[in-house]
């Protein structure tokens, strides 16, 4: 009973995105209402995998090989409750910023069909099943990036489309193989029967090179920094914070539970850490020289996904035990602070987009005394970007740098702590600019709708993560506390 | 065997020779044709993994993927259309713009962007970095 639930975060927001297009009149509170229900369905299935256990369901009645299996373990979970509450508050600040344009009536379905593909593939047991999720996903986050109409962002958004095309059919070559020489999708009963073959070495190239070319991993980003700075702002937090996630996810997912250990090997984990580390340094380098405060935004996402990488290479070194659990847990707490910092970010950055009419770092004075909790919602994103206490971010560079000590590999420090200092430049960049010359407000909020679900998501990005990060390592099943 | 051996291959090349296109071409529509060329050819091996050798019927899963597939693929390709006409149409307001006398000049911020200009027959190129 409690496993079919699982159905639920998919289905609301499918739901909900014909509601809206049936009666576009109720647009923002049906929009509401769906996006409250998908929130609590995504928690109550976390809260339900992090108390009893592991939840699997497969649908229609059929059996394994043939049925369409969903899922949800502490890693599916943690992330199912980061695409739900991060959802959530762009769904509220979205009722804001979209008020009075027609642009509503475009947003509004084709975010649920975005959520729903993103609660899928969390969710999905199945690599086909992955896959029409992954398309999904890709199809109505390029059409909502495009959504202001503008030539930059149509172009932006066909390019990243042409690239999530490629990605996706990349990854399906590779789910062929596998097919080919195992007979089934499952990723469990593949686990079982995958051997360290060459079809299986093929197919995971395949597959995780299609997934970090939608993960924007270094050098194939590319196209991300066009693609979401030119999107309307809720558009951007969510595919920043969510989207690239995913592929993300995907990878970890094959990485952990898939291939066999012969082929997750030093050499293929070394691979993704040069490339995130590449992603780290260039990605930090141009967000420190980036003109416009959204374009710092996507460049420092490229880092952050970076860092993400690093952990692959340290993951492998450590053997099976707390260590190594520990590595897995702060991967995910980096991610997921991330997430939220990002979301933060997007949202405030759109504000001040709004207010000032453009969103030029340059011309930024006398953004902190206009609009207080806007800047404070930066500065809280950014102090979880750049990695200070008590953010998650914090915890994860901690574990992740004490790792790279046990595990004898050094060099990667060097990484870590160049990207910080580059986090920290580009992110007082903005600040110093954001105090201005004119006098102090009457009020911290200025418009309270739109400001306070930047200003918690940024928020639940240094204090909900940072200081209470322990459900996070109990969620996933492990027993150690961070450090 | 060798009979699903060689549909595999040609699967293979057919996703290779995509690829290539995809990658060098920059016309619009050379990518998306080269795109749905890369699909056939992951297709064609779905196909061929399910011919069973003993002479019984066919694995019927992989032709329920290859229909999924390919229905994923049309709407992929509707959508990149609908965009690029989207882009046209930007283009062609730009160039009219253009002729008019109090018409700001574009060339400059074409040029500084780095964007590729639309050619004279009205078909789009898009470049893969993105300066």
């Amino acid at each position: 009973m409690i496993s079919n639930s699982l159905v639920l975060p998919i289905a609301l927001p499918l739901l909900g995105a014909l509601l809206v297009v049936a009666l576009p009149r109720k647009m923002p509170i049906l929009g509401a209402l769906a996006a409250l229900a998908t929130t609590g369905s995504g928690l109550w299935v976390t809260a339900q995998t992090w108390l009893q256990a592991d939840l699997g369901v497969v649908l229609g009645g059929w059996g394994l090989p043939l049925g369409i299996g969903l899922a949800a373990d502490g890693l599916s979970a943690a992330f199912l409750a980061m695409s739900s509450l991060v959802g959530l508050g762009t769904s509220i600040y979205a009722i804001g910023y979209f008020a009075g344009s027609e642009r509503c009536n475009h947003f509004w379905p084709l975010w649920f069909l975005l959520w729903a593909s993103l609660n899928g593939v969390f969710l999905a047991a199945d690599l086909f099943n992955l896959y029409v999720m992954l398309e999904l996903l890709g199809l109505s986050a390029a059409a909502l990036g495009a959504l202001t109409g503008s030539r930059a962002a149509v172009e932006a958004n066909l390019r990243y489309l042409l690239v999530g095309l490629l990605g996706s059919i990349t990854y399906l070559l590779g789910v062929a193989l596998l097919y080919a020489g195992y007979g089934t999708l499952d990723i469990g009963l593949l686990s079982e029967r995958i051997q360290p073959s060459p079809l299986a070495a093929g197919a995971l190239v395949l597959m995780v090179v299609g997934l970090a070319l939608k993960a924007a991993l270094f050098p194939m980003h590319f196209w991300l920094p066009p693609a979401h700075a030119n999107a309307p702002a809720p558009v951007s937090a969510v595919l920043s914070a969510l989207v690239v996630k995913t592929a993300f996810y995907l990878i970890l997912r094959l990485w952990l539970d898939l291939f066999p250990a012969e082929l997750s090997n030093a050499a293929a984990a070394f691979v993704l850490g040069v490339l995130g580390a590449g992603a780290v340094l260039w990605g930090s380098w141009r967000a420190l020289r980036a003109e416009r405060l959204k374009l710092l935004a996507a460049y420092s996402t490229v880092a952050q996904i970076g860092y993400l990488f690093l952990f692959f290479p340290l993951i492998q070194a450590t053997p099976a035990g707390i260590a190594r659990d520990d590595l897995i847990a702060a991967c995910v707490l980096m991610a997921l602070t991330h997430g939220f910092a990002k979301a933060g970010f997007f949202l405030a950055a759109g504000l001040v987009q709004q207010k000032a009419g453009h969103d030029r770092i340059d011309a930024l004075g006398g953004t902190a005394q206009s609009m207080p909790a806007t800047t404070f919602s930066i500065a809280l994103a950014g102090s979880a970007l750049i990695g200070l206490p008590p953010s998650g971010s914090f915890i994860a560079k901690w574990v992740m740098m004490r790792g790279a000590f046990e595990a004898g590999q050094w060099w990667w420090l060097i990484i870590i702590s160049t990207g910080t200092l580059l986090a920290a430049a580009y992110i007082f960049r903005v600040l110093s600019r954001a105090f201005g010359q004119e006098p102090t407000p009457q009020c911290f909020l200025t418009d309270a709708r739109a400001e306070i679900p930047a200003l918690l998501l940024a928020f639940a990005s240094v204090a909900l993560l940072g200081l209470a990060a322990g459900p996070v390592w109990s969620l996933l099943g492990f027993q150690g506390a961070p450090a | 065997m060798t009979a699903a051996f060689l549909y595999g291959a040609a699967g293979l090349l057919l996703f290779a020779l995509g690829l290539w296109s995809l990658l060098v071409h920059e016309p619009l529509l050379r990518k998306l044709i080269a795109f749905n060329i890369m699909g056939s050819g992951v297709f064609h091996l779905f196909i061929a993994v399910a011919h069973r050798s003993d002479g019984s019927s066919p694995d019927p899963v992989p032709h329920a993927l290859v229909l999924t597939g390919i229905v994923v693929a049309v709407s992929a390709t509707a959508l990149a259309l609908a965009l690029n006409s989207r882009l046209e149409e930007a283009d062609a307001k730009a160039s009219s713009s253009k002729t008019t006398p109090s018409g700001a000049p574009e060339p400059n911020t074409t040029a500084r962007t780095g964007l590729p200009k639309p050619s004279s027959n009205g078909a789009n190129r898009l470049r893969w970095p993105s300066r």
